[in-house]
Order: structure tokens, then sequence, then C-alpha cells
């Protein structure tokens, strides 16, 4: 039975942490995630939950904890959000590529400058290349559940990779909203006991991590890294699977939002994609044939299946919440555009950027954006094909 | 989001304008709706403007926007009349509810013309006789709940009784107080509700 409730994003990944009450959890506060960490220490504190909770004095030392942790052989996490993960960055690095299957839950903001609060997806774009697993979360029900599938993913014998489950900063993490939470027993079952096969604090089997490598095995060293993940992509859908016959909830590596028959299609992550349906259902009320296609994993990237989806539409605008700086669109358009030409769907594809640090999308925004890919198809309006949404 | 309605606060950063949102979303929970209660943070500081809303329907709640178009404006601060369009977009159907000892005549020239209803409850008044401080975001929340109809007197007094028993557990000596300034609130807005309800029949 589901337990309906009402909570917020971020007491959502908290109660989630709980449930799945994991090992070692060092943490150093910032907003906006940090009412993530001070939950955990309430529940700790109350005898709920027994994760050795380590308050350090900087991100760097949280991820190189949670590094220490799970090199011992214990299940570990840390949350942060902005300049936190860009300060972890090195370490970032090393949790990937010494295979350490730890999770971060990452509350999206912005990176200075200027110093703001508020949410993009800039920092989980910064750290895109790093070797993480990235699942992003639509609203507060999904940052609960994909934080349940986290470890189950990470742990996994072919995968072995550590994973960065993310929610929008405010948007969701300070939003309350209706949840349907699963029983404590449910969780812990589904999750299960943290058996790793190879670990620093087993001396029947002693191991070396984080050593020098030369040249001759370095270079198969991070070829490994990349096929485990690759491999995670099957694990993310076997997972996914499972946690359908539990909750009722499917998941996918994307979710296709009224395309079947769809002419234009939205690509977007994060809280904006619910806007975007919303947007969808009004203009499909007026015959207008139009979908969202909502990526949930970015890492690994699913360059072949999103080109498979849109392969029979007309076009496809395709929407950042980060800026690369490279003057020619931001990480998704890059990445859709390279993925579309690579499998041959030769579409229009239109890279807009939108709410970074926190400006709003709304309805009437995404409206108009599936009304400019329309104009360009059908009436051969040149569109700018890489610009601004609500720029002033 | 077809059905149901939207609420727009304002507030100053540390008088409860964000709690009151998330109060409002909490028992309008556990009266079986969709809810949503969201923060809007300016700078982070006591006494800047802030923003908070709330959503609340039938159906499943997927916009995460803000409210541009709300059927009902909260007004936690009077002082912010003078520097914030309290009244932008806000739906002639609806209303707005402002904290301030003065009557309606009195606010009406700084709201820009607005032709909806108004309601004025002196929140400093209820809150410093019945909590002996200036809390005013409780008597602003059952204003809001009376004003949008959003669920029955008895039903809102008795679901904010359990959540100040939750709330306050430590500290049950406000609750009485808090109840207190809830109903009373409620009722002087009731009385201006029947009151226009007679004008307009």
């Amino acid at each position: 039975m589901a337990i309906k409730e009402r909570m917020s994003g971020n007491e959502a990944v908290a109660y989630a942490i709980r449930q799945v009450n994991p090992d070692v959890m060092p943490a150093f506060p910032i907003t906006p995630s940090t009412e993530i960490p001070q939950m955990v220490s309430t529940y700790i504190a109350n005898g709920e939950m027994d994760t050795e909770f380590i308050p350090v004095e900087s991100e760097h030392s949280s991820m190189s904890a949670a590094i220490g942790a799970e090199a011992a052989g214990a299940r570990s996490l840390t949350a942060t959000s902005s300049a936190g993960l860009a300060l972890m960055w090195e370490e970032l690095l090393l949790a990937a590529s010494n295979r350490m299957p730890l999770a971060l839950t990452l509350v999206n903001r912005t990176l200075s400058g200027p110093i703001n609060i508020n949410c993009d997806h800039s920092d989980g774009m910064g750290a895109r290349d790093t070797g993480w697993i990235q699942i992003y979360a639509e609203n507060n029900q999904e940052a609960y559940d994909n934080f349940i599938q986290a470890y189950p993913i990470a742990e996994d014998a072919r995968v072995h990779l550590p994973i960065m489950v993310c929610q929008d900063g405010f948007i969701t993490s300070h939003a309350v909203e209706n949840i349907e939470l699963l029983e404590d027993e449910l969780v812990k079952d589904f999750v299960g006991e943290y058996e790793p096969e190879e670990y620093l604090l087993n001396p029947g089997k002693p191991i070396a991590v984080g050593p020098y490598s030369i040249s001759n095995y370095a270079m198969e060293a991070k070829k490994n890294q990349e096929i485990a993940l690759e491999n995670s992509k099957e694990v993310i859908l076997e997972v996914a699977e499972k946690f359908k016959k539990l909750s009722g909830r499917g998941f996918g590596l994307f979710e296709e939002y009224r395309t079947e028959d769809a002419d234009y299609i939205m690509l977007l992550m994060g809280s904006a994609a619910g806007t975007a349906k919303q947007a969808v259902d009004e203009m499909r009320e007026q015959g207008k044939k139009v979908g969202v296609l909502k990526l949930r994993v970015f890492r690994p990237f699913p360059a072949k299946e999103i080109a498979e989806a849109l392969k029979n539409c007309k076009a496809v605008a395709i929407l950042d919440r980060c800026e690369s700086y490279n003057g020619n669109g931001g990480p998704l358009g890059s990445e859709v555009t390279a993925g579309l030409f690579r499998y041959k769907v030769m579409i229009e594809a239109v890279n807009y950027i939108y709410g970074l640090a926190g400006r709003d999308f709304t309805v009437s925004d995404a409206v108009h954006v599936f009304e400019e890919l329309a104009d360009a198809v059908e009436n051969g309006k040149e569109v700018e094909q890489f610009q601004y949404i609500r720029l002033r | 989001m077809k059905n149901g309605i939207e609420i727009r606060w304002h507030g100053r950063g540390g008088q409860g304008a964000k709690t009151a949102a998330l109060l409002l979303a909490d028992v309008a929970f556990k009266t079986g709706q969709n809810v949503q209660g969201f923060p809007e943070y300016g700078p982070e500081r006591m006494g800047a403007p802030i923003t908070a809303y709330n959503r609340i329907s039938s159906d499943k709640i997927r916009v995460h926007s803000n409210i541009y178009h709300p059927d009902y404006v909260v007004v936690v601060d009077e002082t912010l009349l003078a520097s914030v369009d309290v009244t932008a977009g806000l739906k002639k159907t609806g209303a707005i509810i402002i904290n301030t000892p003065k009557s309606k005549e009195e606010v009406m020239d700084e709201l820009g013309g607005y032709e909806g209803r108004v309601y004025t409850v002196d929140a400093r008044k209820i809150s410093v006789e019945t909590l002996g401080k200036n809390f005013p975001n409780s008597p602003m929340l059952a204003a809001a709940v009376a004003v949008s109809d959003i669920m029955p007197r008895d039903k809102f007094i008795h679901e904010m009784r359990a959540s100040y028993e939750h709330k306050f557990a430590k500290k049950p000596e406000v609750i009485d107080g808090n109840m207190k300034a809830l109903e009373r609130a409620y009722d002087v807005v009731e009385e201006a509700i029947e009151e226009y309800n007679q004008m307009s029949a």
C-alpha cells in the first residue's frame, strides 16, 4: 500500500536516505541542498537510522571522505549544490575512475557569478565528463524514486560507478507537493545489503586503490571505465523494471509524453518538463501535434535511443538550462544534434537556453517554442538555431 | 491543471509568508487535494520582499512555474503595497487580502485600480492580542482559507489544531493562542464576505 504524503523534494530525498540507511554520510552544507544532511542528521539523532554522519569542513573533504568510506567497503553518500560540486571536481573523477559506487544527491543550482542561489543545471553539466551516472528528476516523486534506484544501479557488478541523483534547486527541492512513499521494509528489500566484492578493510584479499599506472595500462583502465558507463544503460533499465513491480511507477532512459504522432517535440530535463507537458495538453486540445521528450538519464547519454525517438518528427526544440560558453549551444543541444547526425536523423533542431539562475519558464514560454518550430517548418521562417528564452 | 485555485503570497523575509503557504498546502492536502506550496526567494535576508505560491487542485499538478494570474493574493506586510505591484495579474473574479489596520476604502488607492474583492485584516492586532507577539502569518492563513473557501471552517480549525500540536510539540503553551488567532481572523473575514454577498445580492 502506497503511503500518501506531501513533502518537499529535499524532504523526499532525506526520507529515502533514511529508508536506505547507508553506512556513511560525510557532508558540508550549501543552499539549496543543506536541508538534506540537516534532516538526515535529525533522523540519526532521533535513532531512526544509524548512518555514520561526518560533518566535514568543505565539499572537497565530503567527497574525499565518501570515497574513503566507500573504498573501505561502506555504502556512502553525500549531498551538495553549485559551488560545492565545483569544489569536489578532482574527487568526482577519482570516485569514478576508482569505480566507487557511491551516491551524490545533487540539488541543482547555478554557479557563480553573479552570486545566485537559484536553479539551473550548470553545476551538474560541469561534472558531465567526470564519469558519473547522472539522473534528473521532474518532481519530488521522481527525486525519491530515483534515489531508491541509485545503489542497485551503481553497485551492480557490470557498473561499479558513482551515481548523481539530481533535482531542481528550490523549484522541486523546496516545493511541497503530493507524493507516494513506499514502506520502509519494501525499500530495504529492494536496495538490499551492500556486499562489495573487493574492499580495503578485507585482510583476506588485499587490494590497492588509486595507484599510479604507467601508460601501458592507464588507457585500458579508462576504456574499462567507459565500458562500465555503457553497461549501466541496461542496468538502469533492469532496475527500473524491478522498481515498477514494486511501486507501479515506470521509468526509462527518458519519458516520451504524447510523442507517438508528434510533429514537434520539446526535449528537456528536470522540473520544466512538467510545465512543458501542460503546454502539450493545451495545444493538443487545439489539434496541434506536439509532445515532450523528458531526458531522465543524461549519463550515460542515450544518443541512439533519442535519435530513434525523434526520427519521425518534423522538428525538435532542445532546451538547455545551462550555457556552455562555446558560441555553439548548450550541452544538451550539442549532444543531441551530434547524436541525430550520427544516426542520420536529419530534422530541424533548434537549441534554446532557458531558466538560467532561476529565470522562470512558463507554459506560455513552452507554447511559444512549439509555435516557432511550426513556423519554421510550415512557413519556412528562418529561426535562430541557438537562442535564449525570456532574456530581458 | 484545469480545475483549482492559485494563490500568491507577498511578505518580507522572516514574517512567515512561506510558512503560511506551506501550512496551507498541508491543510489542503488533508482534504484530499493535490497541492503545491513553494517560495520564491530574492536576496537571502530578513526583511527583503519574498513571494510564495500555492496551487490547489483536484487534478494532478505538473506546472513548475511561478503564478502570474492568481485567483487570490495575500499581502502579509502592508508596507509592500508601496513598492510591489501586488495586484499584478490578479483575476477580477478573485480577491486580495491585506494585513492592515486600515479599512478597505483606505487602501484602495494603493491597489492600482483593482476591480475585484478587497479584504483587510488587522493581523498584527489579532496576533499581539492572542499570542503576545506579532506573528501575522497564522491570522493571514485563516483569512486566505476563509476567502478562497478551500474547506469548511470546522475542518480547517480541526486540521490546524492537529498541525500545531505536531509543530509545537515542545511548546504546547503557544497552541491555544495560535488557534485563537486563526479563529478570530477567520471570523473577521467571514463577516466581510457576508457583507459583500449581501451588497451584491
